[in-house]
């Protein structure tokens, strides 16, 4: 690891302040993608700005059907919320899945939807969830906040606060894991809403998470594995490595999508 | 350089150290605590496992000055009075380890899983729950078989306590 | 036995130390004065250095030192050796390119070392790493074997045309042509091994200490056998002469082979030790670990077997290219050579064999022993053989196999070995009955009805241990002699001191050698102490690889137990005014035997070291050593039997249940031989489900160069594992054991493979079986 200057923040205010001062400053939360990425010496940044210990940017929330999940949130905490559990079980079952249970004691959803890598399980369920990114500055609209590898809408100086989106009448998610480093290989998210169905597949796309309009269409008509039988998805503008070829990826994002349909019909 | 303090295995420690160094670094190289391992970079392996305020995590892809402030548990700091934990009685009685490298962050990783299913563990949730401790040594037959053990006889402690 | 004696399920005595945190592993050691080394590494597979500037990298801050390849040569350390010399059939040596610990004028693999940094801080030896420029003249690259052997193909190193290390053959070719020719039927398949990256968890390290005043190094290092690696860096690496160097291997966290070589680095450690005046300790990262460490198997071959129309085989036709990476590591030519082909008989009665062998260089990391050795390429090629021959001729696999069975002893294969016994049948039917194999039809069924395919395979292996007898193994071009070495010091009051050349690291010595102590001397193993990894501690040693710690290490104890008993005894019935055939040592004491006449074992200890009362002409004291030389090889059998089932949804295996069932002669604590099976065949499954090291083809980079791309088995991806053992003891050594530590290895993967391709209807497959090559094997023959 590069030299760095470590400071920590315990408020999004003085978090903003913080990296404003700083030369090429960074946020981390949970660290477990820009710790490892750091010692790598793959990322150099002069300055980290701690925000695990933030109490406005922890804690679940909810209102009726609408959750909001605190930026600051670990994975072990949304994987181990009974309430939220029983609204939207599917989420708790992703978070429940992430990396190890290290990683999920240390990570969190704001760290893992800012830094939006192509493989992490969290954007499928916000992009197929409809959910919106609060951020210090702004609400970012899950279409609008996903922007490419490791890209997302976020400006340099704005931190996520919270995410929330109003709990599906179903949800499910199946995850292909990579053999090796367990990311997603292939993971959907389906949701079903009054307003149709949102398909958010992870690990596949080029460009990061992206959603399957085939298959929404086809699970709006009927909300059950059988009915994406016999639909098989173009390989371009999929991943292709020494794990899986893009066709097997397009492969496995039907039959991760219907695994998911079962689940979330369970 | 960073000014932390934390609590290390009950004992108040405080230091100067570089930004950039890792807990596990600071855990070894200042403390001498060397039962914590490295066995990867890639923050995949789990040797480096410790207790952060009660939780597992991995102590090479957090920094010291990350910990500041918290209450950190080692290897070294789990046996009571000379007395073994009753994971680290299990690993032994049941032969879950062979070269030892793995096996502190395997124990910590284990008494952290059993800490989380206060109603007991079978063999499918300890894989699974395994999925950050890499062993090359024991096909993890053992080290299964000994977190079950572990896991019941500290029911049964709590039993009795109750 | 006794509770603590031969055949006990004792715990282990090291595992307190290891449980609390208090092992000692090299990278735990701190020196005064000790500064850290980092090396700069290639980037490049191929290319020739045209110059190195270390100027910026010294101005750094902290900076001790950084030396480069041409310091070294001038200091006059030498090139790194193969050990093992090998002969091609026209009679040629083998081609042995120069190896020198940091490139000098050229580099020929992805993280080659180039130089070193000596700092205060391993952070500030890496910032100051980063700035050494070395101008690289890139080359094209090659990493496939086959491809390297093509006309055209760069060419790695001048003394080695054609990249071709040798050509090598074992066997009768012109009877086996004769016998294919004839036969009734002949199985033919192309067998690739694929490429595997050791992966013990401890990454190496090596602390160097040069100690000005008496002109002496110390080396600790995470080694497999100390004593050789001393050997080796004194008499050809012209580091120190031995009595000048003292070589350490504390605790070390799992070897596989990969820890048996010398390395670069420890030989830079202790010559940067010299030229810097302070200790210098290197560990590696784990990429380094992947770029850097021996690699195991890398193997391409051509088969054919013939049967008779009794489906007896008739003559076994091979014909190999194995990959040896960019250099030859130390024992890296006989891996293809002497500890594969003489395996091609497996358990069966071929009366022909032949075997050619071309080794080759490629722009890879160094290829040599790793757990197993040479045995898994030749069960793996045998047994995938025999499972298709079966499944070609429309017999079950177990009878195929039962009708070649070697069945009387000893018997001579074409292929060099006398299997000296084994009872082959008695292992498959033991790994049949454990996998209630007569049920798999109707669980097959179930499977189908689940959307499951269920696969059985089987895999009989053999392998050759207890490496090696001195004399053969020396005819056979190799560089050292194979024995081992022990000494017993019974110290004055009774306790005992085992010293030996077997090192422990993860075999649980430390227990199973005390055990035998306990056998025979009846004293408890809490006074008895395994004392190894040291040569200023263990006269001499040649370590622990080949399954041979107890086969022959523990038969060197034997030895010398026998000659320290024989003196107790002597002395005893002087003392006692007995006849020395009448004493007897057991429980602590020391009898006449059919009386009440004794002595406690320490009061025997004591009189040999007072010496106020021995007989006459005796020398005082009770210490002896012994070297043994082993007679034969050893030979471990057994039966592996896996059942898996895949999902033809995504071509993912689970295996479902694992058999082995493992011929390993006596056994001296089951639960440590049960643990060697289980993290054998662990690596076994990894290699057939997982395991595969990838280097990109035009680049050279390695590309599963870290856990997030080359697949450590972890614990979900393994069952628990059903294991039995029989036992023919070994008539060659004098516990008669056979040796355990690699069978799982070898007998696995082939067994894994055979099930998936009985689950998927389709031979077509290779390993690693990951879910896409599964997945794309089911599609090829539309599933």
């Amino acid at each position: 690891m590069y030299q760095t200057t470590y400071h920590r923040a315990s408020s999004v205010a003085e978090a903003v302040k913080l990296l404003a001062d700083s030369g090429d400053g960074k946020f981390v939360a949970g660290g477990q993608t820009l710790i490892p990425t750091m010692k790598q010496r793959l990322a150099a940044p002069t300055d980290l700005i701690d925000l695990r210990h933030i109490s406005e940017l922890k804690g679940i929330s909810f209102s009726g059907n609408e959750v909001r999940i605190g930026a600051g949130t670990t994975h072990a905490e949304v994987a181990s919320n009974a309430a939220l559990a029983g609204i939207c079980p599917a989420i708790c079952h992703l978070a429940g899945h992430i990396g190890d249970p290290h990683v999920r004691h240390m990570g969190t959803i704001g760290g893992s939807l800012a830094n939006n890598d192509p493989a992490a399980d969290y954007p499928a369920a916000v992009l197929a969830l409809g959910a919106t990114v609060h951020t210090s500055k702004r609400s970012i609209a899950a279409d609008d906040f996903f922007a490419g590898l490791f890209t997302t809408a976020l400006e340099e100086d704005e931190i996520i606060t919270a995410v929330s989106f109003t709990a599906p009448e179903k949800a499910g998610y199946a995850k292909f894991p990579n053999p090796a480093s367990r990311y997603a290989l292939t993971g959907v998210f389906v949701a079903k809403r009054p307003d149709g169905v949102r398909v958010a597949v992870t690990g596949a796309g080029e460009d990061g998470v992206f959603r399957a309009e085939a298959l929404e269409q086809a699970l709006s008509t009927s909300f059950d594995p059988s009915a994406l039988n016999g639909i098989s998805l173009p390989y371009d503008g999929l991943l292709s490595d020494i794990h899986a070829s893009a066709e097997y990826r397009a492969h496995l994002i039907v039959v991760m999508a219907k695994r998911a349909v079962e689940a979330a019909n369970a | 350089m960073a000014e932390i303090s934390m609590t290390v295995n009950g004992r108040k420690v405080t230091a100067t150290v570089e930004d950039r160094t890792l807990l596990v670094h600071f855990l070894r190289e200042h403390l001498g605590l060397t039962g914590t391992h490295v066995g990867c970079d890639t923050s995949q392996c789990g040797a480096c496992v410790v207790h952060l305020d009660g939780k597992a995590v991995k102590s090479c892809t957090m920094l010291a000055a990350q910990a500041s402030g918290s209450e950190v548990l080692t290897i070294e700091g789990l046996a009571q009075d000379g007395e073994l934990h009753p994971v680290q009685a299990a690993f032994k009685e049941y032969h879950g380890l062979q070269c030892g490298f793995c096996t502190p962050g395997m124990i910590m990783a284990a008494v952290d899983i059993i800490n989380r299913h206060p109603n007991g563990l079978d063999e499918k949730t300890v894989r699974e729950e395994l999925e950050g401790n890499i062993c090359r040594c024991t096909g993890y037959h053992n080290i299964v078989k000994a977190i079950l053990a572990a896991s019941e006889a500290m029911r049964g402690r709590a039993a009795e306590a109750a | 036995m006794g509770i603590e004696g031969i055949g006990a399920r004792v715990t282990r005595k090291e595992d307190r130390r290891f449980v609390t945190g208090l092992g000692r592993y090299v990278d735990d050691m701190v020196l005064p004065g000790m500064k850290h080394a980092v090396f700069v590494r290639s980037p490049h597979a191929h290319a020739k250095i045209a110059g190195i500037r270390t100027d910026q990298a010294r101005a750094m801050p902290g900076i001790i030192a950084v030396l480069t390849g041409p310091e070294l040569k001038a200091d006059g350390i030498g090139n790194l050796i193969c050990g093992w010399m090998i002969h091609s059939k026209d009679g040629t040596p083998m081609r042995m390119g120069a190896w020198s610990p940091l490139a000098v004028d050229r580099v020929r693999y992805v993280g080659e070392a180039v130089a070193v940094v000596v700092a205060e801080t391993r952070g500030q030896a890496r910032d100051a790493a980063e700035k050494v420029e070395v101008d690289y003249e890139e080359l094209p690259a090659v990493t496939d074997a086959v491809e390297a052997l093509k006309p055209g193909a760069p060419q790695l190193h001048p003394e080695a045309e054609g990249n071709l290390i040798f050509d090598w053959e074992l066997g009768d070719a012109k009877a086996v042509d004769e016998a294919l020719a004839s036969a009734a039927h002949v199985t033919r398949m192309r067998i690739v091994n694929n490429r595997l990256i050791p992966n013990a968890m401890e990454p190496r390290a090596a602390l160097g200490h040069y100690d000005r005043a008496e002109d002496h190094f110390t080396l600790w290092t995470t080694s497999q056998n100390p004593h050789v690696a001393r050997l080796v860096m004194s008499a050809f690496y012209n580091v120190a002469p031995e009595n000048k160097l003292r070589v350490i291997a504390p605790d070390v966290g799992g070897g596989f082979g990969s820890k048996i070589y010398i390395y670069p680095e420890e030989i830079v450690c202790l010559w940067a030790s010299k030229r810097t005046g302070v200790p210098v300790k290197w560990t590696a990262d784990r990429t380094e670990s992947f770029m850097c460490d021996a690699h195991g198997r890398d193997h391409v071959s051509e088969v054919a077997l013939g049967f008779d129309a009794d489906h007896r085989m008739v003559a076994l036709k091979v014909d190999t290219i194995a990959n040896l990476g960019a250099y030859m590591s130390l024992f890296s030519s006989c891996v293809p050579t002497y500890l594969y082909a003489t395996l091609l008989s497996g358990q069966y009665v071929i009366p022909a064999i032949h075997c050619n062998v071309r080794t080759v260089y490629t722009n890879t990391a160094p290829v040599d022993a790793y757990r197993g050795a040479g045995r898994p390429e030749a069960t793996y090629l045998i047994e995938r053989t025999v499972e298709t021959a079966a499944r070609e001729l429309g017999i079950s696999p177990a009878k195929l196999r039962r009708r070649n069975f070697i069945r009387e002893f000893p018997y001579q294969t074409p292929v060099i070995l006398n299997y000296d016994t084994g009872d082959y049948e008695a292992s498959l039917e033991a790994a049949l009955k454990a996998a209630d194999y007569a049920g798999f039809p109707a669980r097959r069924e179930e499977a189908k009805r689940r959307g499951k395919l269920r696969g059985i395979g089987m895999s009989c292996y053999i392998e050759a241990c207890g490496l090696a007898p001195s004399q053969a193994v020396g005819s056979l071009g190799a560089g050292v002699g194979l024995w081992e070495s022990a000494e017993v010091r019974v110290n004055m009051a009774g306790t005992i001191e085992v010293l030996t050349g077997s090192h422990s690291h993860g075999q649980g010595h430390e227990t199973t050698f005390a055990q035998v102590v306990a056998d025979r001397l009846g004293v408890p193993i809490e006074q008895v102490s395994i004392i190894h990894g040291d040569t200023d501690k263990v006269q001499m040693g040649m370590g622990t690889y080949g399954s041979r710690s107890g086969a022959v290490g523990l038969s060197a104890v034997v030895k010398a137990l026998d000659k320290v008993e024989a003196k107790a005894k002597r002395i005893a019935a002087h003392l006692l005014e007995a006849d020395e055939s009448d004493i007897t040592i057991e429980n602590g004491e020391v009898k006449v035997a059919g009386t009440d006449r004794s002595l406690p074992w320490a009061q025997v200890a004591l009189a040999a070291y007072t010496a106020h009362n021995l007989p006459t002409g005796m020398e005082p004291g009770l210490k002896e050593s012994a070297f043994y030389d082993p007679a034969n090889f050893t030979f471990p059998a057994g039966c592996h039997i896996a059942e898996v089932e895949v999902d033809p949804e995504t071509g993912h295996t689970t295996v479902v249940q694992f058999v082995a069932a493992d011929d390993f002669g006596n056994i001296i604590n089951p639960m440590i031989v049960e643990g060697q099976v289980h993290g054998g065949v662990a690596q076994g499954i990894g290699q057939a489900l997982l395991e595969g090291c990838r280097y990109d083809p035009a680049s050279g980079q390695l590309i599963t160069a870290s856990y997030m791309d080359y697949t450590m088995p972890r614990a979900a991806d393994l069952p628990s594992f059903a294991v039995a053992t029989t036992n023919t003891p070994c008539p060659n050594n004098p516990l008669g054991i056979k040796g355990c530590g690699e069978a799982g290895a070898i007998g696995s993967p082939p067994a894994i493979i055979n099930a998936i391709t009985d689950a998927i209807g389709t031979n077509d497959l290779s390993m690693p079986a990951t879910p896409q090559a599964v997945w794309e094997a089911i599609r090829r023959q539309g599933h």
